[in-house]
């Protein structure tokens, strides 16, 4: 209906994953992380989640094209 | 618990897009058809994800992970057997009655194949429900937010409860008010995937940690591991049910009457942009109901696993319990309690004591434990996001159900018949506020009774139980009539309280377990009797209704086709692919059910 659900979604996951990812790379090699092995969860799942946003971008894109 | 910017930024940006939803779809809203039902134009995978999530409230996340650490993976029985059979059905055999018929609710679905009582009493007691389950979640949120500590220090610690009703009020009601049924379906669909943004993870590093399946599987006794163990008798399992119990009374008639005839997931499939969608959308829900349990039933298992204490930033974990007191977490070799908190009296603060002695552990908080042991700053609010959005999601679903209900069942059919679409659109948003209301006043009841939850889920149980089979009578056999089914659907839920009523779990005390009238039999659990419950509502529904639609005249079959399965002409299939019709969709769903249910065995 008029708004295609996959831009919100895309741009929220897009933004959720920058916000995440950016705080990753900012506590590169932090102590929190110790606990889990030294994964970096934050950057890996802040990435995880960017790549999420931008295939339903895309998706949405395509239908768009595909439309017109 | 102290949030960082971090974690509040992500979970301001989640709200800002919950609420923008709801302001871009507000020009959209132009009839009822486009705010009741989305002006029935929603492809068939978002309606399936909505119909899932708005199923998946936080006390569903929050209660399947305290189940799973209580009672294993036993748990999965509720989406493997109870859940997922049910909505097959429901796509492949009730869509096309429900879709076809063009009723705009359940209770109308009631009047046109019934009469008018049949509806009301479905429309009331539905009605009724849904503010009060709204409450419940709303109640619960308050509570979760209360014993996390998530606003101490931003909010004097005695508004917190106030302040947290207040706001998840005001932004459910903004984005249904705004956008309607869309606007909280875009957002079921956003949530679902939040849901599984945040939970994965957490069952990712969870495993990792305690060994993957087998690590559990070495540090839990047996039947906590194995779902299908010791199921012929009822004392050989921790559900303290045996197979009829389980089959029939979860598997057949709670999760049927549940998956096949509630608004608040129908209403999602009405939703549906063409009859084949409409069919799909259960189906397509299955698929992701069928792995829920990794996401939600896994993080108890693993929490009970866990054999050391410290937590991500490697001081010992600790919950601020509701006296404000900082409780650790207990260390237990003995008993698999993992990271589990005790639970502790809210005036004393000392720990609670059962009758053998041990410690009460509180299982409710397993999910919000494991997100605070395993997440550090930044994914935790991911997690706090999710647990909340859920919590959201279970208000709003209940409020477009009630908007729509109130409008045109009880509204329309008894207050205003014949006024223009302008007007009803206008009670749509009026009942939206007046929805939410009656839930903050549920809410607040909630604070003052002790036992209202179990005493709501109650109420929920005898109404649900005997519904599937008024539906299964309705749908399939013609003969039914409206005075059978208005019969069978009062008696089947007065069986349920009599049932309630002379009977009790083992080793509960007459009251709210049960046995209020005196006790006649003994069940060896809650989810038994409740099962049991089930049963006999659903047979003395079927029992009365077949009974009194026999001594009564039937209806004349031209005004029953498109409403029972004899007199409807069969959906058209042949333009659909194999994969996109609904039966061979539904097998392959079965099928992958029936493996999982084998690997867990």
């Amino acid at each position: 209906m008029g708004l295609d659900i996959r831009i919100p979604l895309g741009l929220v996951f897009v933004i959720l994953g920058v916000i995440m990812g950016g705080y990753g790379v900012f506590t590169w090699d932090n102590a929190m992380y110790a606990y889990l092995s030294g994964l970096n969860i934050n950057f890996i799942w802040g990435l995880v989640m960017l790549g999420f946003g931008v295939l339903m971008l895309a998706l949405a894109r395509n239908k768009q094209g595909g439309e017109r | 618990m102290h949030l960082s910017i971090i974690d509040w930024s992500i979970m301001l940006v989640y709200f800002v897009f919950v609420l923008g939803i709801g302001f871009a779809l507000k020009r959209f809203m132009r009839t009822s058809n486009d705010f009741f039902m989305a002006g029935r134009s929603i492809p068939a995978w978002v309606c399936g994800l909505a119909f899932i999530s708005t199923n998946l409230g936080a006390q569903e996340v929050m209660g399947m992970g305290a189940c799973g650490a209580k009672y294993g993976i036993i748990t999965s029985h509720f989406y493997w057997i109870a859940a997922i059979p049910a909505m097959l059905f429901v796509g492949i055999f009730m869509m096309p009655f429900y879709y076809g018929s063009k009723a705009r609710s359940v209770p109308e679905f009631l009047r046109m194949r019934f009469d008018e009582k049949t509806r009301a009493v479905n429309a009331i007691s539905f009605a009724l429900m849904t503010v009060l389950s709204s409450g419940i979640s709303m109640y619960a949120m308050a509570l979760l937010i209360q014993t996390l500590g998530l606003l101490h220090g931003i909010v004097p610690d005695n508004w917190v409860f106030h302040v947290s009703v207040l706001i998840s009020a005001v932004i459910v009601l903004s984005y249904i008010f705004l956008g309607g049924l869309t606007s909280a379906i875009y957002n079921e669909v956003l949530q679902f995937f939040l849901i599984v943004a945040g939970f994965l993870p957490l069952v990712w590093v969870g495993l990792r940690n305690v060994g993957g399946w087998h690590g559990i599987q070495q540090r839990l006794p047996l039947t906590m591991t194995h779902s299908w163990r010791g199921m012929t008798h009822a004392s050989t399992n921790s559900f303290g049910v045996e197979l009829i119990g389980l089959v029939m009374g979860l598997g057949f008639v709670s999760s049927f009457g549940y998956w096949c005839t509630n608004f608040l997931v129908i209403q999602r499939a009405m939703a549906a942009d063409s009859m084949d969608s409409a069919r799909r959308v259960p189906i397509i829900a299955a698929i992701p109901k069928m792995f829920f349990p990794f996401l939600v039933i896994l993080p108890g298992l693993i929490a009970v696993s866990i054999v050391t204490h410290t937590s991500a930033d490697n001081t010992p974990t600790t919950i601020v319990s509701s006296t404000g007191q900082a409780v650790p977490v207990p260390l237990d070799e003995a008993h698999p309690h993992g990271i589990i908190p005790i639970k502790t009296d809210s005036i004393s603060g000392k720990p609670l004591i059962d009758t053998s002695g041990n410690p009460v552990y509180n299982y409710d908080l397993t999910i919000p434990i494991m997100l605070l042991h395993f997440f550090p700053t930044g994914i935790l609010g991911l997690g706090i996001t999710a647990l909340l959005a859920s919590f959201m999601s279970g208000m709003a679903g209940n409020v477009t159900a009630f908007n729509t209900v109130w409008t045109y069942d009880i509204y329309q059919s008894y207050i205003k018949k014949d006024a223009s679409d302008e007007h009803y659109l206008w009670m749509g948003h009026m009942a939206t506020i007046g929805g939410v209301a009656l839930s903050i006043a549920a809410a607040y009841a909630a604070t003052s009774f002790n036992n209202i939850m179990d005493a709501l889920q109650l109420i929920f149980a005898f109404v649900n139980a005997p519904l599937i089979a008024t539906f299964l009578l309705g749908m399939f056999w013609k003969r039914t009539t409206g005075h059978g089914a208005f019969t069978g659907l009062l008696g089947g839920t007065l069986a349920a309280l009599f049932h309630h009523g002379l009977t009790r779990p083992a080793d509960a005390v007459a009251g709210i377990h049960g046995g209020w009238i005196t006790t006649l039999h003994l069940y060896s659990s809650d989810m038994a009797q409740n099962f049991w419950t089930a049963i006999f509502a659903f047979s003395v529904n079927m029992v009365l209704t077949v009974i009194v639609s026999l001594m009564t005249k039937p209806q004349p079959e031209s005004e029953l086709v498109g409403l029972v399965y004899s007199l409807t002409p069969k959906p058209e299939e042949h333009h659909l692919a194999w994969y996109e019709k609904p039966a061979t969709l539904a097998i392959i769903v079965l099928a992958i059910c029936i493996v999982l249910n084998l690997i867990f065995a």
